[in-house]
């Protein structure tokens, strides 16, 4: 395929100086109002089939949504951005012209939904130390002393035994599927659990934005945690209330959860012109 | 107790964010166009993506 395409990184309101370098060298094009962030792009490398070989390729979309990302970051740092979905690309610049006017109200609508407010991203985990405590300790005293009316009686054996008597007697097939089952049970309680932490962090948060959304939860292969990912959420929080956010993120994590923050982003989550 | 992996004072420069939270925000937000478009992330099955650049990245950590 022969040719160049328009590629769009963002839009915003202004033009403002973008000293970074994109997919290629970053230009803007206006119209009515409004202001594309684009670059010229060769369609042998980002036409549409190649796109859909490349979109496979791990090490070329770590390299594009890394350019893509250092443009919309310049222009979210310097004014009210929409940011574009990965590799949008148009046939031509009157394409992208004919687009802002199309949909100007919908950008301005975004633009002042996001003005002055920052999308931060909060993760939580299971601890590991949560997922690996064995609820079958204690498996073994089951039976002894509280029983056993003599056993405050002063007698000095009624109390003690014999240590193995307890293990002697049950077949050791049988105490391993009793620990098993309770080490089964005892999972599923903590998954039960955990998952309605999940929800209590996401409605706590979501308290303090003025939008919020999860993202599905990271396949462990990628994010390289071994983990159970319970929350992967997205809020696009007042610039006022950044500090009281992040210390509500911190209360949130403890009791085998972990919690993690990051941000502040470019307002990706919440600039998708249709339900997130 | 609460770790962040970036925060406003001290950002972290986009070489070095994590790309899978990178992606969470490139593939799945930001601003959908449809129309008279060369190619559109919208219009590429998202799920393939991600399991094909898994099968990748495992492929790659292997040969490493």
């Amino acid at each position: 395929m022969t040719g160049t395409g328009t590629y769009v990184y963002a839009v915003a309101r202004s033009a403002v100086e973008c000293p970074c370098e994109g997919v290629a060298p970053v230009r803007t094009i206006a119209g009515a109002g409004l202001v594309a962030y684009v670059s010229t792009v060769p369609l042998g490398e980002f036409g549409e089939g190649p796109l859909r070989r490349s979109l496979e390729d791990l090490d070329w979309l770590a390299v594009t949504a890394r350019a893509h990302h250092r443009v919309v970051e310049a222009v979210a740092a310097a004014t009210p951005t929409a940011p574009v979905r990965l590799v949008t690309v148009y046939a031509d610049d009157a394409q992208v012209r004919d687009l802002l006017e199309r949909r100007r109200d919908d950008f301005l609508e975004v633009l002042s939904h996001v003005t002055g407010r920052r999308e931060w991203g909060v993760k939580a985990y299971v601890s590991p130390s949560a997922s690996s405590s064995s609820p079958a300790i204690g498996d073994g005293h089951r039976g002894t002393g509280s029983g056993d009316p003599r056993a405050g009686d002063g007698d000095p054996r009624a109390g003690d035994g014999d240590p193995r008597a307890g293990d002697g007697v049950r077949k050791p097939g049988t105490a391993y599927l009793q620990r098993r089952q309770a080490s089964l049970r005892g999972r599923e309680r903590l998954r039960r659990q955990i998952a309605g932490r999940a929800e209590h962090i996401h409605a706590a948060l979501s308290s303090l934005a003025v939008a919020s959304c999860r993202h599905r939860a990271q396949d462990p292969q990628l994010s390289g945690r071994n983990e159970a990912m319970l929350l992967n959420g997205a809020y696009l929080v007042d610039e006022g209330r950044d500090e009281e956010f992040a210390a509500t993120v911190g209360s949130l994590g403890g009791d085998g959860v972990e919690v993690r923050l990051t941000g502040p982003w470019a307002p990706y989550s919440f600039t998708v012109m249709e339900a997130c | 107790m609460l770790r962040r992996d970036v925060v406003a004072d001290d950002r972290i420069p986009p070489e070095r964010v994590a790309l899978v939270d990178l992606l969470d925000r490139l593939l799945e937000g930001g601003v959908v166009l449809t129309g008279d478009l060369v190619l559109s992330i919208a219009d590429v099955d998202l799920v393939r993506i991600s399991l094909r650049t898994i099968i990748v990245s495992i492929e790659g950590d292997e040969a490493a």
